[in-house]
């Protein structure tokens, strides 16, 4: 019962870090190739909005993923006629607030390395007679793995580590949006500081091996 | 010959190209920078305008000042890159290999090559896609002399063994009389002059082609040699040149700077310059307010002298008279 107590929450967290990295690195590769071919004078305002959720206060996030989300709301609503369930309170609904969390630190690292790759490999990929698909696959990718690596690294480790947009949009329900995070907070309310030490210690850990591990491999894709 | 007409309008720059070049052969463009030679290349090869056939549908084969190979990719992944997408037919790579002498450093990474090294992959890389034209970018020009001659003769032997059209664009003039059969003068986006090249440098009507740039292109076959100089046969006599060539070898360009050639009325008994030669003035054109440029004509050749308006006056040169011209300086090209 201990063990389940302990393992729900992490396995549901990583769980949640999984769906969300994958989705961030599918529809944030896009978005930072965008932004760094872009000369569209909307550029920074495009920019501003991936990087808010770096600034605003997660409980604010959260509300209004909330409004957004629940039975009334646009996105909310439209999922309750779809699918007859509410996205609030529901995984489903974890990993889309989740996405939006930690869209910035997915899509920063790799627009800086798109940045980085002098545009001369592009037209030299081009005129070999390379498509802009295949020349975005055959080296744009191989030559931005560095921001690959790190984007997935801190989009996985900041959704590990969320805790106010899960509480405001996800609540905490056993085996459903009950991550870490929270397991530990309601640990600490309820002044069972012993399972509170065990979970944290693991994060803590968790957290150190993933940042080194990022490292080497950077260090060693670097040094090339 | 291929048509090439391009139209574009960069803010206060506009090119304006409407010519054809040969099918086979180098044609070079000179011209300052500035003058559009980048983006006349650009434009042939789908990276300026956005709409219009894409580039990798054009069938061109490219190679930038700067080699810039993919540096994730062995040498041998590099000159596979264009090959592998080679539309419609492949190019058989061991003769290209060969030819540039890169044999030997296929298994290593572009970080490992030198400069001019890393050219000749480029260059193999553009050829291997089997284009239908060959542009070249000053690929010369981010190296140091001694890399550049170390780099010309592979420029040579291309000249002499490839099929396909090349385009060739440098702003230095000795480069373009060493490795052009046809010449393009690009001057603020516009076409100056253009036609063969040994045509096209004999004018002495074109403003860029004056003062350093002025001068000849002499077609001739070694004679023998004698004292570290080679005798040459140009057709309509025999010239001198620095250097010991290969006798009976087929004809080779010497380049005869306008700056190195003066007039004399009289055959000269005794002077320190080897090379006097018969020719008929043909033309005479001011070039500023002291000198001048006059192309001669020995023959089936001509030269190009620039000498001063002055010395045209007191000499009382003009078209149809015979005359002497020295030459004191001759550069064998190729």
């Amino acid at each position: 019962m201990v063990a389940v107590s302990v393992l729900q929450p992490m396995w549901l967290s990583i769980q949640l870090a999984t769906f969300t990295t994958v989705i961030l690195i599918l529809i944030g590769t896009p978005i930072a190739w965008w932004l760094s071919q872009t000369g569209t004078r909307w550029k920074p305002a495009v920019q501003a909005v991936v990087a808010m959720p770096i600034v605003l206060p997660p409980t604010v996030l959260g509300f209004y993923l909330l409004i957004l989300l629940g039975p009334d709301g646009a996105i909310g609503s439209w999922w309750v006629q779809l699918t007859g369930s509410a996205l609030t309170f529901s995984f489903t609904g974890l990993v889309i607030a989740s996405c939006v969390y930690s869209l910035p630190f997915a899509v920063q690292p790799m627009q800086n390395a798109f940045e980085s790759l002098p545009r001369q490999y592009l037209e030299r990929a081009w005129t070999l007679g390379a498509s802009r698909l295949d020349a975005f696959f055959s080296i744009v990718v191989p030559l931005s793995v560095r921001g690959f690596i790190s984007g997935i690294v801190l989009s996985f480790a900041h959704t590990l580590g969320e805790f106010g947009v899960v509480l405001m949009v996800g609540g905490n329900i056993p085996g459903e949006t009950r991550v870490v995070s929270i397991a530990i907070y309601d640990h600490v309310e309820s002044l069972n500081y012993a399972a509170a030490h065990r979970m944290s210690l693991v994060l803590i850990g968790f957290a150190f091996i993933v940042l080194m591990a990022m490292f080497v491999l950077n260090r060693r894709w670097g040094s090339r | 010959m291929i048509p090439l007409r391009h139209k574009l309008t960069r803010g206060s720059f506009t090119l304006d190209v409407d010519v054809e070049i040969p099918d086979t052969g180098i044609t070079g463009v000179f011209g300052e920078s500035g003058s559009g030679k980048t983006t006349l290349l650009r434009c042939i090869a789908g990276l300026e305008q956005m709409d219009g056939i894409p580039a990798h549908k054009r069938n061109v084969g490219y190679v930038f000042q700067d080699p810039a190979l993919f540096p994730h990719l062995t040498v041998r992944g590099n000159i596979e890159y264009g090959a592998r997408r080679a539309t419609t037919h492949r190019v058989d790579s061991a003769p290209v290999v060969g030819m540039l002498g890169i044999g030997d450093l296929l298994d290593r990474k572009p970080g490992s090559l030198s400069g001019g090294e890393a050219q000749r992959v480029a260059i193999a890389a553009a050829l291997l896609r089997s284009p239908d034209i060959v542009l070249m970018d000053e690929p010369l020009a981010s190296l140091d002399r001694r890399r550049k001659d170390e780099l010309l003769p592979y420029f040579d032997r291309l000249h002499d063994e490839l099929a396909v059209p090349v385009i060739y664009v440098s702003h230095d003039i000795d480069e373009i009389c060493r490795l052009c059969d046809h010449l393009i003068l690009l001057e603020d986006g516009g076409v100056a002059a253009d036609g063969d090249l040994f045509d096209v440098v004999a004018r002495v009507d074109v403003p860029m082609l004056s003062g350093q740039n002025a001068g000849v292109v002499l077609w001739a076959t070694p004679i023998d040699h004698e004292e570290g100089l080679t005798r040459f046969d140009f057709g309509d006599g025999e010239i001198w040149a620095p250097g010991e060539f290969e006798v009976g070898r087929h004809p080779m360009r010497l380049r005869v700077a306008a700056s190195d050639v003066s007039i004399v009325r009289e055959r000269p008994s005794q002077t320190t310059i080897q090379n006097v030669i018969r020719a008929t003035i043909e033309a005479v054109h001011p070039v500023d307010a002291a000198t001048a440029l006059v192309r001669l004509e020995t023959g089936h050749q001509n030269l190009l002298s620039q000498v001063t308006n002055r010395s045209i006056r007191r000499l009382g040169l003009e078209v149809g008279d015979r005359v002497f011209a020295q030459v004191k300086s001759v550069t064998v090209r190729h």
